[in-house]
Order: C-alpha cells, then structure tokens, then sequence
C-alpha cells in the first residue's frame, strides 16, 4: 500500500526541481524576508499591548514570520499538483504501479524539505536582525513544529488542487484563505489584541498553534502550553493527510 | 497464451452522452494494431479506459491478462504509454525522465542505466540525453516518450496520437521507430490516430472507429479489398458521362461506377489491366478522354464507404456540435 520507493522517486524528483530553480526561491523568500526586516524595524518601538514581558517586537516577529514562509511555501507546494496536470506531467506519475496514497505522500515529503528549508533559511536570515538562537533543543523543537505546519498546508493544498480544474483559481485562494490564515495566526501581532468575535476563527487556523508553539520553542514564551500547540498540530497534520489523500484520489487528474 | 488485449461491450457514458458504445475487439500479442478514427470518435476514451484512467461504465476489457478494473496495479505494471499530450518534466533531462520512470516501475539501478541506454539509442537521443527537457523540439520530446514507455519491457504498449502536430519528416522517423520497436521488442503496440496513411503503413490490423462504434475492423488490405478493387477516375469530354457508363452496364468486372461534374469513377480489380480497356470503349462510342487517373484505394475510401463521408468532414462536423466538444474536454 506505502511503496517507499515511490515515496523516495517523488521526494528525490522536489529536490532536483528545488536547486535547479533558484530564482524561484529566491523569489518565494523575498516576501517573508522583506516582513521580517521592514515591520520588525518599523515597529521596533512601537508599544504593542499582550506582548510577552521581556520580549521585543522583533523577537515577537520571527516565529511568525518563519509560519508565514512554512504557511505559504506548503500550500503552494501542494496545490503545484495543478501544475503537474497542466503540463500533463501528472499523468505519466497516475498510471505508474504505485499506490495513490504513496503518491501524495511523496509530495508531502518533497514538499516539505523544500518548505523547511526555507523557513530554516529564514530563521536565520533573523539573526542579523536582532534575533538570537542559544537553546538547541529549542531549535530541534521547532524543526518538529516547522515539520508538523508544512504537512499541514501542504495537504491542505493538495485538497484544493484535487477540486481546482485549472490553475485560474490560484489568486482566490491566496487572497481569500492563505492570507486571513496567515493574518488570523497572530503572526503579527498577540491574538488577544483582536475582536473576541474574531478570536474565535484564530483559534480555529492550525497556523495559530504553529506560531505559537514556534515561539515557545525559539523564545521560552507562549499563549498556549506547548504541550496544545503539538497536540493540535498532529492531530491537525493528520486530518489534512487523510482529507488530502481522499480528495486526491477521487479526483480524475 | 492468452491474447494481449480483450475488449468486450466496453462502454463509456458522460451523464447523455455516449463516448463509447458496446466496443469489443481482441489485440493478439506481438501486433501492431490501430484505432482510426476522426476527433472525438471515442478512441483516446477507449484507451483511457484500457490504462486504467478512466473506470467503464458497462463490458469489460483485460490487457496483458488483466482486468483494468479490478486489477489496475497489475495492469500498470504490464503497460507503456504515450499520451496525446507531453507528459514530461520539462524541469529535467531527457536522462533525469527516464530514470524518474525506471525507479517508479522498481528497476534497479544497474537495470536502468542499462536500459536507458538502450531506447535512448532506439530513438537516437544519446546525444541528447543530459539536456533539460525544455529546450527539446516537439519531435525530440515525442521520441523521448516513446523510449520512456519502453524502459520497464511493457507487454504492452500504449501510442495515443504519436505523430499528432509533427512535421512530415519526423512523422517518418517515428513510424520507423514505432515498427523497429514492434519487431525488436516484440512489444504489442495499440496505437489510435486520425491519419489515414499512419494506419495504413504502420498498422497490421486497423479498427475504424466512428461516433463510438467500430464500423469495420481488418488488414489494411482487407478493408480496401471490400471496395471491389482499384478505383480508376476518367474525365470526359463534352457532357458524355452518363451514356458512358450506361455503356459499363455490359461489363461484368465493372464492380461500380458513378458520374460527377463530367468525372466518372470506375471500382474494379487489376485496374492496370482494365484502363486500356475503358479507354478503347470510349474511342470506340466516340466519347473524348481527357485524363486517366489509375489509384489504389486508400482507407479514406474504407472510411467514406463505411460511413458515408470523409474523416475530415467528420471533424468539421464534430467541431461544429457543442456535445462533441464538451466530450473532448471530459476526456482531457
């Protein structure tokens, strides 16, 4: 039923495309960074109310930021599946003797080296920033976190790619759910500054549990225990898989 | 040993409409068979169904000894395929594709450099090779398809449209790589096409497919044998078309004759022998003849015997309904 070689092929054919297409990477990091260094310096004096005591804002910022690059590098990396249909390549990977499911798991795992790296690339863009890494089980925590937020995302763009014709549907779900996710998470800023209304739907995005636990790894502080953080957030990778590879699956790509 | 192929009552409906309606046929191993057929007649769904893309809504169909609906893995691992469209990673090599594919059919890597070296000098792509894929011509791209199919030995292999969009020249070269396969690795190869003379030059049997239904199957010179012969065109001088063949009403090798606009078409065998003949009739009643024209019958004539019209009035036709098009979308 798992076929790891198929895994393995999948995950080996994300690398090749990865370091072949350096501007595009260089591309997708070029909108986290320039959040990072310009609201990091921006607001670096700015009193912000709910701030952890003893954090500035752009410690507050980073995790965040590296949410916002898993965020958006994970879902575009499974709705990419559009882009496979579209240049026909998708069906020569449909008609190979291999389980579907290990088809999606394939992209899960290529699609999230590439999106761990690039947050990785992104943590440490925030050094020169301001932001210090001391504690290394910190860091191996946050990798797991990092991990757990990309196989979220990317399932969850393998769902809409499964129920996308074409690729013309690529903006709406930017502007419409990529960016309230990221803007819902408290990337930004402390939830507890939103609406009690609006409260309720941060509470409903996986990212919100992502950043947070991210920053009770990097920085020792958190809304939320991070013993909820990693349950919600493997309890929420799993449902994405599931509801992912369904999805795939009835699809006729 | 069982035959490569078995199809029967295979059917395929989109809500109203019916892609393919009650097909059955039969591939033996080792042939090269053909489905000819205009646009939208239903060949690409028959093999969508054959490659296991696409579940049947009625009949049943078994390649390499497999059914395609219950046993899909077993039927992928047994088949090779070309589709209508380029299925390659225009973001790898020619070598990277094919290595891509000989791991995801479990070749080990010893078996795969061996054998990519092999089709890749089957389609003269050697050369070529380490090239990203992108920078391929249409041609080049098709040929790599073609090997591609080939690395895992399929039993069977799968050609939709190979020579759709090439020119000439590289239409020449793949039918020569297509036979060279068939007769090197005894591959059965099912190909479709709405080339007349793709079929005819490549194909040992043909299936001739309209609106969902095959309405004649057979060796190319079979299905031309059921026209009655070689097909002799004569122009007339001055209006004497039909006392002519009023005057071929005598002749009993005449095995048809029609008149239109001043040109009357004669169907009969050996026509070499007969055109001296039909000539010295004409002098003889003193009727003019202007040209001659001595043709062997093409399957476009197969075609427009069987359904009354020419494949290409048969797409013009198609393009023209919205349902036809509709289908052509599904079936992408």
């Amino acid at each position: 039923m798992i076929d790891g070689i198929a895994i393995y092929v999948l995950w080996l054919r994300e690398m090749t495309r990865f370091v072949r297409a350096k501007s595009r990477v260089i591309g997708t990091l070029g909108m986290p960074l320039f959040f990072m260094a310009f609201l990091g310096l921006g607001f670096s004096r700015a009193q912000l109310p709910n701030l952890p005591p003893g954090v500035d804002y752009i410690r507050f910022l980073v995790p965040g930021i590296v949410g916002m690059t898993l965020l958006f590098s994970s879902t575009f990396a499974g709705i990419s599946v559009l882009w496979d249909r579209e240049f026909g390549f998708l069906k020569e990977i449909m008609v190979a003797p291999v389980s579907r499911v290990s088809i999606v798991l394939g992209r899960i795992a290529g699609g999230a080296t590439t999106s761990l790296v690039q947050g990785a690339v992104i943590l440490l863009l925030s050094v020169p920033l301001g932001f210090s890494i001391s504690d290394p089980v910190g860091v191996l925590l946050a990798v797991l976190i990092m991990l757990l937020i990309a196989v979220v995302f990317i399932s969850l763009g393998l769902v809409f790619a499964s129920n996308m014709k074409d690729i013309h549907g690529f903006n709406l779900i930017t502007n419409f759910i990529v960016f309230p996710l990221f803007l819902l998470s408290g990337a930004l800023f402390p939830i507890g500054n939103l609406p009690a209304q609006v409260q309720v739907f941060a509470l409903l995005d996986p990212l919100t549990y992502g950043v947070d636990g991210l920053r009770a790894a990097l920085l020792g502080s958190s809304s939320f225990p991070l013993a909820l953080d990693l349950a919600v957030l493997t309890l929420s990778s799993l449902v994405m898989v599931a509801l992912g590879a369904f999805f795939f699956e009835r699809c006729r790509c | 040993m069982e035959a490569a192929i078995v199809v029967e009552n295979l059917t395929r409906r989109f809500e109203d409409l019916t892609a393919v309606d009650d097909v059955s046929f039969t591939v033996d191993r080792g042939e090269l068979f053909a489905l000819l057929g205009p646009n939208g007649a239903g060949k690409t769904t028959i093999i969508n169904m054959l490659i296991t893309l696409l579940p049947p809504t009625e009949g049943r169909a078994s390649v390499a000894g497999f059914d395609v609906a219950r046993e899909k893995d077993d039927v992928r691992r047994h088949i090779g395929i070309v589709f209508q469209e380029p299925a390659l990673d225009k973001d790898l090599t020619g070598r990277e594709n094919l290595d891509f594919h000989g791991m995801m059919y479990g070749l080990s890597r010893a078996e795969r450099s061996a054998r990519i070296t092999e089709v890749l000098e089957l389609v003269e792509l050697a050369g070529r090779a380490d090239v990203l894929v992108q920078n391929y011509s249409g041609g080049m791209k098709r040929r790599l398809e073609i090997a591609r199919g080939l690395i895992h030995h399929p039993s069977v292999l799968f050609l939709d449209e190979p020579t759709l969009g090439l020119d000439t020249q590289t239409r020449r070269k793949i039918w020569e790589y297509v036979r060279r396969m068939n007769r090197e690795e005894g591959v059965t190869i099912i190909l479709t096409t709405h080339y007349m003379e793709e079929a005819d030059y490549l194909a040992g049997r043909v299936a001739i497919i309209d609106r969902g239904k095959i309405v004649a199957m057979g060796m190319p010179a079979g299905l031309k044998d059921v026209l009655g012969g070689d097909v002799i065109t004569m122009e007339l001088g001055g209006g004497a078309g039909d006392r002519f063949i009023r005057l071929l009403d005598a002749l009993p090798w005449v095995k048809g004759a029609k008149e239109h606009n001043g040109v009357v078409t004669v169907t009969a065998e050996t026509g070499e022998r007969r055109v001296p003949e039909l000539v010295s009739l004409a002098h003889g009643n003193g009727i003019t003849v202007n040209s001659v024209l001595l043709r062997k019958p093409s399957l476009e004539d197969v075609f427009i015997h069987f359904t009354g019209r020419s494949i290409r009035e048969r797409e013009v036709s198609a393009n023209e309904s919205r349902k036809e098009l509709i289908t052509r979308r599904m079936l992408r």
